[in-house]
């Protein structure tokens, strides 16, 4: 009983949240018009997974509420934005469900630590959470993609002489407390420092505290964007994340479904319009659609 | 010890002296606060709009059902939780077996002494993260009730021995057996003593359920964390939850205070030190 | 555990920071608890009020938010310690780290206050009495006569407060120190399934610091105990 009044007491955190919003605008234009495809009679095989969700009309997508350009959810608005929620849009149209029907698409948080199990409960049907793909992962949960390659960077003031991780031995760099970002910040032999969140990161950075800050290249280019003018990103990337889709391991027909719809964005042109709208704001440029795996071999 | 203890009624001389330092203490005092203000002020913290989220309905609405009310869930939860604990483990340790009384010394000892936060970590991995939402929500009053239980346990037991020994020997002189003895004349006695200090472990364990930040558990840190990511006001966020947290925790000692002259009396108030063999202290 | 024994040098140098926190902010929250115990009862009334607030203040407040004043809200008004840069080797004490250092004094200091002053309490009247009799003045009573035996009934509780001021250093791992519960977390993260090998070694580790602070105040306590 206690498990269910916490429910409610959390999602009454967001709407109380959201009911107040005092008009934070400026994100309703990192999102593009997604239309729900029509007529899903008879498209989906008898008894798939894509089938039951088009049939309900209804689906649940975990994605991350607190990454800027990939997935971030402002407290004044309903949906959530960035490049991860684009993805999840053309899938769930896909569907013939609206993605801006939030009676029928469920945004469901989902932090990294609880992807897995959230997938493995059936809580989400599946998950766009800036979730690379790891063999580890792929024991437990279905997974394809890749629909964006991205890696670990380094973000520093704009003023800053640092080029790259190398200017930065022995020098403290800000990732989040129990993060495998600041892990990897230690092993380039940086000293790490660590911050409750990434949005402190920024604050040390901004007090100098920190020389330089360092997690996932998309990200960072999400906070330079929200942050113009003052942060800029640098080096090359020294790690290689696949963010690719999750799925319930016992609905292994979703994987060529999931691909086909990535693959159509790739050649109509739709997905790198996604980038230019999310992560491209930051000043990336928009790079080659990455190859997706095989179903069959996941 | 009455502080004019400490010093003789002071004569004329002294009294202007402290005169003096009165108004030396006054001036000093009220310098820190105008400096504290200045900065504030100097740094834009005073504006209306930093402040604004805390006198929008909504947010209030926020801070003390999801925020508060939350917490003090948590709290009651994990002390409630810990009493059992507590009284297991105590009356545990004084068992006369030691096949019984030795492994409860060994967990109390190490549970007071292990740091909370990484106990929640911990529980955290191994139990939150495939519980869902509650899942925080539990890992903050498992690892509550693990601690507080076991600082309770050197409490239950110091209750214990603090019934005059006469009791047991007349219960035993009457026919009674051994876990009558504890429970029909011991353990009502040992509560009423102990309840003052069960109370202050309240105060702790609402303390400590702010500790529930690292594993993302809701409660009243976790809102103030939402606002201030979302308004940059950390400063005054920091006071409103900082003025939140000490309204309840005085109500708490507030009740402990009661309670301690309702059933204790003028006795000097049950004091258990936070580890070791150390009997005077008191957990903070 | 195996990963706790191939990185025994990163596990020594977060041990160090904690130990580091610890003695640093031990000694300085013993300086700044007997000076506001000192005002807590000393003739001067407003002080004596000020202090009595101010330990109310800050024992109500978790040490989480009193970390969030320093570290997180502090540079917002300008409180930073970016004139603190020392290297020793590989431990570097940074502006964040004197942030941590700040706060926990701060903290610690109000319980030092009252550990201190319920040690005043313990001293029997007539010793205060004596002193006054003989002719010292407040300053004489208090530093010859009543706070040397206050000290002795203090160490109890004054360990109790130096020992879960050693445990509390673990809450600086999320505020930018790379102590030990910082070092844990990390290798849980990378090591998922030895979790509990892992857990078990930093806890241990803590265990038997504990009973080292916990050893020393009972030698002190027997030393110094009065007859």
């Amino acid at each position: 009983m206690r498990l269910i009044k916490t429910k409610a007491a959390v999602a009454g955190v967001g709407l109380a949240l959201s009911m107040a919003a005092c008009g934070n605008a400026g994100s309703s234009d990192e999102s593009s018009d997604v239309q729900a495809a029509e007529d899903c009679d008879g498209k989906f095989e008898e008894g798939s997974k894509m089938a039951e969700l088009a049939d309900a009309g209804e689906v649940t997508v975990g994605v991350k509420f607190d990454q800027p350009g990939l997935g971030f959810k402002d407290a004044s608005s309903d949906v959530p934005t960035g490049f991860d929620i684009e993805m999840a849009k053309l899938l769930v149209a896909d569907l013939c469900i609206d993605p801006e029907d939030t009676d029928a698409v469920t945004w469901e948080e989902t932090i990294s630590d609880n992807r897995e199990p959230y997938l493995q409960e059936g809580r989400v049907d599946m998950v766009l959470a800036t979730y690379s793909i790891t063999p580890e992962r792929q024991a437990i949960v279905g997974q394809t993609g890749p629909y964006l390659v991205t890696g670990q960077r380094i973000m520093v003031k704009k003023e800053s002489d640092v080029q790259s991780k190398e200017d930065l031995q022995g020098e403290e760099v800000c990732s989040a407390e129990g993060s495998t970002s600041i892990e990897n910040v230690e092993k380039e032999g940086m000293v790490p420092a660590s911050a409750p969140d990434y949005t402190q990161c920024i604050e040390d950075l901004r007090n100098g505290s920190v020389e330089a800050m360092s997690t996932d290249g998309a990200i960072l280019y999400g906070y330079a964007a929200d942050n113009p003018g003052e942060f800029k990103v640098v080096g090359p990337e020294f790690s290689e994340e696949r963010i690719g889709v999750g799925y319930p391991k016992e609905e292994p027909e979703m994987c060529e479904w999931i691909n086909g719809v990535i693959q159509d964005a790739y050649d109509d042109g739709t997905w790198a319009k996604a980038y230019e709208a999310t992560l491209g704001k930051g000043g990336a440029e928009t790079p080659e659609p990455p190859e997706l795996d095989d179903c069959k071999a996941a | 010890m009455p502080a004019n203890v400490l010093f003789d009624s002071p004569g004329p001389a002294t009294i202007a002296r402290h005169r003096i330092y009165t108004v030396l203490a006054v001036i000093g005092l009220i310098g820190v606060l105008a400096f504290v203000v200045w900065r504030l002020y100097a740094n834009g913290q005073l504006e209306y709009e930093l402040w604004e989220p805390f006198l929008t309905p909504a947010y209030i609405e926020a801070l003390l059902v999801d925020g508060l009310l939350v917490t003090l869930e948590m709290a009651f939860s994990a002390v409630l939780l810990a009493v059992v604990f507590g009284l297991i483990f105590g009356v545990g340790k004084l068992s006369d077996h030691a096949w019984i009384s030795w492994p409860c010394w060994a967990v109390v000892e190490f549970f007071r002494a292990v740091p909370v936060l990484l106990l929640m970590t911990l529980v955290f991995y191994s139990y939150g993260v495939n519980h869902g939402e509650g899942g925080a929500y539990w890992t903050v009053v498992l690892s509550l009730m693990v601690y507080n239980g076991a600082v309770l346990a050197e409490v239950f037991r110091a209750g214990i021995q603090a019934v005059p020994h006469g009791q047991a020997e007349a219960a035993y002189a009457v026919g009674m057996r051994k876990t009558q003895v504890m429970n029909i004349i011991m353990l009502p006695q040992a509560v009423k003593i102990m309840l003052p200090a069960i109370i202050s472990q309240c105060v702790v364990a609402l303390k400590d359920t702010s500790l529930g930040y690292v594993v993302a558990a809701p409660g009243l840190t976790a809102v103030g964390r939402l606002i201030y990511n979302q308004f940059e006001n950390q400063v005054p966020t920091a006071i409103v939850l900082a003025g939140m947290y000490i309204t309840v925790n005085l109500l708490l000692t507030l009740a402990a205070t009661w309670a301690q002259k309702k059933f204790v009396g003028e006795k000097k108030p049950l004091e258990v030190s936070a580890v070791g063999h150390l009997d005077d202290g008191r957990a903070v | 555990m195996e990963i706790v024994l191939d990185n025994l040098d990163l596990v020594a140098l977060a041990f160090t920071y904690t130990v580091l926190l610890f003695l640093i902010a031990g000694v300085l929250s013993m300086v700044f608890g007997t000076l506001l115990a000192a005002m807590r009862v000393g003739p001067v009334d407003v002080l004596n009020k000020a202090t009595s607030v101010y330990v109310t203040l800050v024992r109500n407040t978790p040490l989480l938010i009193v970390l969030i004043f320093f570290r997180i809200a502090g540079p917002k008004v300008g409180l930073k310690f970016g004139f603190v840069e020392i290297e020793i080797g590989e431990i570097r004490i940074t502006d964040l780290f004197t942030a941590c250092v700040v706060a926990l004094t701060v903290y610690t200091a109000a319980f030092v206050c009252e550990a201190l002053r319920s040690g005043v309490n313990a001293v029997p009247l007539g010793q205060a009495e004596a002193a006054r009799a003989i002719g010292l003045p407040f300053g004489g009573t208090m530093r010859n006569v009543v706070l040397p035996q206050a000290f002795r009934a203090a160490v109890p509780p004054l360990a109790s407060v130096q020992i879960a001021l050693l445990k509390n250093t673990t809450v600086c791992g999320i505020f930018g120190v790379s102590e030990a519960f910082f070092r844990m977390h990390s290798f849980t993260n990378s090591e998922p399934g030895e979790r509990y090998g892992i857990f078990i070694s930093f806890a241990v580790i803590f265990v038997f610091l504990v009973e080292i602070v916990s050893f020393f105040a009972n030698q002190l306590e027997r030393r110094w105990r009065i007859a």
